[in-house]
């Protein structure tokens, strides 16, 4: 925690580290979606909070200048902005590649031909499962799976490039040949099959959500089969719960070092789940540049390079390779984020976490703890 | 996405509507970027990758560079093939027509 009192930090440039890749944008975090997964913070952004549309447009130039190549315009959900079509077109314009993650539900064949027709490149969407009641239970709204499937085909009249975005767990494993199929029936160009990841909202529900690593492996060679089978038509990405690697991910391809995040309100952070870890202390780009805060943000320079490590990481010749792991994940189960991420096999916690996850999975699976955003949220168009 | 797209000489490649080959000023590179993905490019698949307009066909697209370059055209023919054909199996690169 005495992290904070250091002001010798080294900053970006002094890393090495070049300007980001990608910025993924969190347009709102308003959803009609209770996905028990979400993946945003526990204390959600309200409306009044949210950047302006002129905001984001500096934001987006300011993107540009640095020399990022990618935008992946998210939330929450995306649609719920009524300034989404003014925000695609200054991306298109000022030639970031851009990329609408999105939950589909509110959205409707004019609005995203106009979203074509200005500009956007790549829809991805979200799907909680291929049995429509099931997938309808896990994301907490009646009717979201058969609207799903026909936005899907809407992407594709428009010739927009689909990826479909399948989270995948216990409650839904044993379909993972369908959602294979299913994404191939919507003609997608892609589709991920990601693992629910534990840190937030969905640490609180892991019981209902970890597989046994039966089931995992069962799962992965499904991926692996479908991979040969289908290469050239689909591309598939594949994301395991790291729970059950023996070394944890690269999370974001290193702290601070290739990506950043846009919270609604204008905060920078180094990956959507940052605002797990208490002590960070955000910049926003209401106060500075984005350039400034790639640069001299104490949230990112906090964990870049390895000077920060304890062991084993300090000692691990894997340390420019995982980067330590994920400081989020760390930080939810060891109470430190620099401690090593349990994930890895060789973190001291490794066993008594991965036993507790493994114990978990050969239990019933208990009630989902809903997301709500807000009991009243109906009708956000 | 289409079936898998076998490259030969007379195939016609060029890039899928939402592949953008571009110039990145600021970081001064040559990138192909689709969903999720980014492709960092050499010298030599970029001046392959300039000549694909989805009106050459993969010969005369090495034919072109072989003279540019001054080099054997069954090799550079043989580099061009390999080259679109990784591509293609990416979904970076589709057939014209």
């Amino acid at each position: 925690m005495d992290d904070l009192k250091q002001n010798n930090l080294k900053t970006a440039s002094e890393h090495g580290i070049q300007a980001p890749l990608a910025l993924l944008a969190e347009l709102s975090h308003r959803c009609p979606l209770q996905c028990p997964y979400c993946s945003n913070p526990v204390q959600l952004e309200k409306k009044t909070g949210e950047l302006t549309t002129d905001e984001w447009k500096s934001v987006i130039d300011q993107a540009v200048e640095m020399g990022m190549h990618q935008i992946h315009l998210s939330g929450g959900e995306p649609t719920v902005r009524h300034d989404l079509e003014d925000i695609v077109e200054h991306c298109s314009k000022t030639g970031l590649y851009t990329n609408l993650i999105t939950s589909g539900v509110l959205l409707n064949p004019e609005r995203l031909n106009k979203l074509e027709s200005l500009g956007l490149e790549h829809v991805q969407l979200s799907f909680q499962d291929t049995d429509n009641d099931n997938a309808d239970r896990i994301g907490g709204f009646k009717g979201g799976h058969a609207k799903k499937l026909e936005v899907a085909k809407w992407v594709r009249d428009v010739d927009l490039p689909l990826t479909c975005n399948c989270v995948v767990h216990r409650q839904n494993i044993n379909n993972l040949d369908n959602f294979i199929k299913m994404a191939l029936d919507l003609d997608a160009e892609r589709v991920e099959i990601a693992q629910v990841q534990y840190y937030g909202w969905a640490l609180k529900n892991r019981a209902a959500f970890i597989p046994t690593p039966e089931q995992l492996d069962h799962a992965t060679e499904i991926v692996e089969k479908a991979r040969v089978d289908l290469k050239g038509k689909l591309v598939i990405d594949y994301v395991i719960p790291d729970y059950y690697a023996k070394h944890p991910k690269n999370c974001m391809g290193g702290w601070g070092r290739r990506f950043l995040n846009m919270n609604p309100k204008g905060e920078v952070l180094p990956c959507h789940a940052a605002e797990t870890i208490p002590h960070l202390k955000f910049d926003n780009v209401r106060d500075h540049s984005l350039k400034w805060i790639w640069e001299n943000s104490e949230a990112f320079n906090l964990y870049r390079g390895t000077d920060w490590m304890p062991d084993p990481c300090k000692s691990c010749d894997r340390k420019e390779i995982d980067w330590g792991g994920c400081r989020c994940q760390a930080m939810a189960l060891t109470g430190d984020a620099k401690n090593t991420d349990p994930a890895c096999s060789i973190s001291p916690l490794h066993n008594e976490i991965f036993d507790m996850a493994a114990e978990e999975a050969r239990n019933a699976p208990p009630e989902f703890i809903y997301r709500k955003y807000n009991v009243r949220f109906n009708s956000p168009i | 996405m289409t079936d898998t797209l076998k490259i030969t000489d007379d195939v016609l490649p060029k890039f899928p509507k939402h592949v953008k080959f571009k110039y990145n000023k600021p970081r001064d590179e040559w990138v192909i970027l689709a969903p999720e993905r980014l492709v960092k490019l050499d010298m030599v698949a970029v001046e392959i990758l300039k000549l694909v307009d989805g009106e050459k066909s993969v010969k005369n697209i090495s034919i072109e560079l072989s003279q540019k370059f001054n080099a054997p055209k069954d090799i550079i023919l043989k580099d061009v093939t390999d080259m679109l054909q990784d591509l293609s199996d990416k979904g970076f690169i589709e057939e014209n027509g």
